[in-house]
């Protein structure tokens, strides 16, 4: 019997799993290899038994939580899809402020206060904090980056099909971007996180004029005091440097990591 | 204008192509509550670009949505340069509206042939259709695959690009790559031209309610970039910076998505409410593609949201091959896209696939944002869908069963292609009789 494997999204912009779809190439090799039990064109929800369930998003809710929960109970490996689901992502941010602030300036004072107390609005709106799954379930394995990156899906999916996990060198962006030949952002008299956050995505904001933001995550021993000296020394206020760390990294801040 | 007295209401930016569901209450073949819900977890992403530098919005707000991400960043970057008064060359818009084409190209492509044409053939799925209809499957497969390469080309990858920014573009594309890339379009016409006979020999449900029509209206073009705000209804324009006279947004406690109607109880967005407000002003190659379609304006037919999302597609290929001989023939410059960052207020809009997608920001003295508010097209059409199934289910209820009926109402949410996933797995019909 071919391995049945299932898509599932929290909340997220869904982008990972439309990265999927952009594999055009593959994707109908890869349909005979596995069986796709629950993804979007599902109409159901309720494959009793998973293989690999690929999780992208974070989760915001209780609702959100008891189903993630669910899915893990009858899943056999779970992998995280995406910054959204490894990490929190750019909305991980949010847990700067209290639910009920978040709601308050959103929706408004009036919706805010009638979610706490009319049952009608309740547990659809009831947000609580921004969580990365690995915070409620174990995670078999992280498929980091805002976006995804699709070589690195289908090199998971190869290595799971084959009954084994691939190594993922802790090493970071600056590694691939040297190995691209930039010009490094700080000689271009900029700043970038490539210093500190997880490799994978080949440097291609950098390799594209820009700057590394840290999407993919900081790295366990990244070592942040040096860093921020580096980006003090460019004229950046502490304040600049907190904000730019919490665009892709809030949650590893609030967490004290790395 | 005083920066220090304006409020600004600050709403919720949600992307609510996850989850919902519909009710629908009938008794003695009459519909006595219809509740379609959104049940989609917010994201807050008005609140938390406070505090963000102006280049960093765009890059940020990007990722309210992972199908139009290009529209997300067009018209954050254009309410951005409208708050800091920055100005951008004919070189960059014409990359944008390249950019913003290619997106349009990829979603409508995505949303005909993989979510509503097998409603259509009458299959769960795309995925029996590639042992049904392989050479279908196939066509579009390489196009979707044209389009995401076009997007990458333009912007360094198909999804978040980061190569476009405030100004301009940090790293010009190739002119090789460009001209690949027109090559290929222009190659992929005639398969342009066989899906869009398959589609015009699908049967399409023959259901009419008029409505308001709401987009954009260009003086020189088909508006997808830019225009003012048009409707249907008063044939006149308001400036994009009135768009919360159009959308006056409000809750309701069934959606996580806020509501919106203008003129009347609700309106419409996207490819039908455009081809129908701007059709003459399509490619002449386009408005013969309505025509073999049977798409004839206006339309009041919501179904047929499908059709002009094709009449789209054929737009889009044909202006596209023209704007990037354009761009070739023109070079590509290397521009100064520096800017300070500063004080200001801003608006932006501009069309994404689904429809008029409105971006406001505000930043302080020392260019950090302060308040932000996006209203994302689903948001304005979900009271519509609402209101056509209310008025369509009445029919629909003497002569169908209720798989039909349940199949319908699924079908008439898709055809709006609220977003991606909700478009496939939104329903869940509820049938209290």
């Amino acid at each position: 019997m071919k391995p049945r494997i299932a898509f599932f999204d929290m909340a997220s912009c869904e982008g990972c799993q439309l990265a999927l779809l952009d594999c055009e190439d593959i994707f109908l090799d890869l349909l005979e290899l596995v069986d796709i039990v629950e993804f979007r064109e599902a109409l159901s929800e309720t494959s009793p038994r998973i293989d690999i369930a690929f999780i992208e998003g974070s989760i915001h809710r209780e609702m959100d939580a008891d189903r993630l929960r669910g899915i893990r109970a009858r899943s056999r490996l779970l992998v995280a899809l995406g910054a959204c689901a490894c990490n929190g992502n750019v909305q991980a941010r949010s847990n700067l402020y209290s639910p009920a602030g978040n709601l308050g300036a959103v929706y408004g004072p009036g919706d805010r206060d009638r979610v706490q107390t009319d049952p009608e609005w309740w547990p659809l709106w009831a947000h609580t904090r921004v969580r990365p799954l690995r915070e409620l379930v174990r995670v078999d394995y992280e498929l980091r980056g805002c976006p995804m990156v699709k070589e690195e899906f289908l090199h998971l999916l190869k290595r799971l099909l084959l009954g084994s996990l691939p190594h993922t060198a802790a090493h970071a962006v600056c590694v691939e971007c040297k190995q691209q030949g930039n010009e490094c952002v700080f000689e271009r008299g900029e700043t970038c996180m490539g210093q500190i956050t997880w490799a994978g995505c080949h440097a291609i904001c950098i390799s594209h004029g820009y700057r590394c933001d840290g999407c993919r995550g900081l790295l366990p021993d990244a070592n942040l005091a040096a860093h921020r000296a580096l980006m003090r020394a460019r004229g950046l206020s502490e304040e600049t440097i907190e904000d730019r760390y919490r665009l892709f990294c809030s949650h590893e801040i609030d967490r004290g990591r790395p | 204008m005083s920066e220090r007295t304006l409020t600004i209401q600050v709403d919720h930016v949600t992307r609510i192509e996850g989850h919902g569901s519909i009710r629908v209450h009938t008794r003695d073949g009459r519909v006595e509550d219809l509740k379609l819900s959104i049940t989609e977890a917010g994201r807050f992403f008005e609140h938390f670009t406070q505090g963000m530098l102006p280049h960093e919005v765009p890059w940020i707000t990007g990722r309210i949505c992972g199908i139009c991400c290009v529209g997300h960043q067009l018209a954050a970057t254009k309410a951005v340069e409208d708050a800091l008064g920055l100005t951008v060359s004919a070189q960059t818009l014409r990359l944008r509206k390249a950019l913003n084409e290619s997106q349009f190209l990829q979603s409508h492509i995505l949303h005909v042939f993989f979510l509503a044409v097998p409603d259509y053939v009458g299959v769960p799925s795309v995925l029996p259709l590639i042992q049904t209809h392989p050479d279908l499957v196939k066509r579009a497969l390489a196009l979707k695959r044209l389009a995401n390469d076009y997007t990458a080309v333009l912007g360094g990858r198909a999804l978040h690009p980061m190569a476009n920014t405030l100004r301009g573009w940090r790293r010009l594309p190739e002119a090789a790559a460009v001209e690949a890339i027109r090559e290929r379009l222009v190659a992929a016409l005639p398969d342009l031209e066989e899906t869009l006979r398959a589609v015009a020999a699908l049967p399409l449900p023959d259901y009419e309610r008029e409505t308001e029509y709401v987009s954009l209206r260009h003086p020189d073009e088909y508006a997808l970039y830019d225009g003012a705000i048009y409707s249907s209804d008063t044939g006149t324009t308001v400036p994009v910076r009135d768009y919360r006279q159009v959308t006056n947004e409000f809750t309701v406690p069934h959606s996580t998505a806020k509501w919106a109607r203008w003129h009347r109880e609700s309106y419409a967005v996207g490819a039908l409410a455009r081809v129908n407000n701007n059709f003459d002003q399509l490619h002449p190659e386009a408005q013969e593609a309505a025509e073999a379609l049977g798409l004839r304006v206006p339309c009041h037919n919501p179904y047929l949201n499908n059709l002009a999302q094709v009449v789209e597609i054929v737009h889009c290929a044909r202006h596209s091959i023209e704007l990037l001989e354009e761009i070739l023939e023109a070079g590509l410059e290397p521009e100064d896209i520096a800017y300070t960052p500063g004080p200001g207020h801003g608006y932006g809009a501009t069309e994404v696939p689904r429809g008029t997608l409105f971006h406001e920001y505000r930043f302080d003295d020392e260019g950090r944002c302060r308040a932000a508010n996006a209203v994302i097209p689903t948001s304005q059409n979900i009271n519509n869908i609402e209101r056509d199934m209310a008025a369509f289910v009445p029919h629909m209820l003497q002569h169908m069963s209720r798989e039909e009926l349940t199949l319908h109402l699924e079908m008439l949410l898709r055809a709006y292609d609220p977003c991606i996933s909700c478009s496939v797995h939104m329903l869940d019909v509820e049938f209290c009789d």
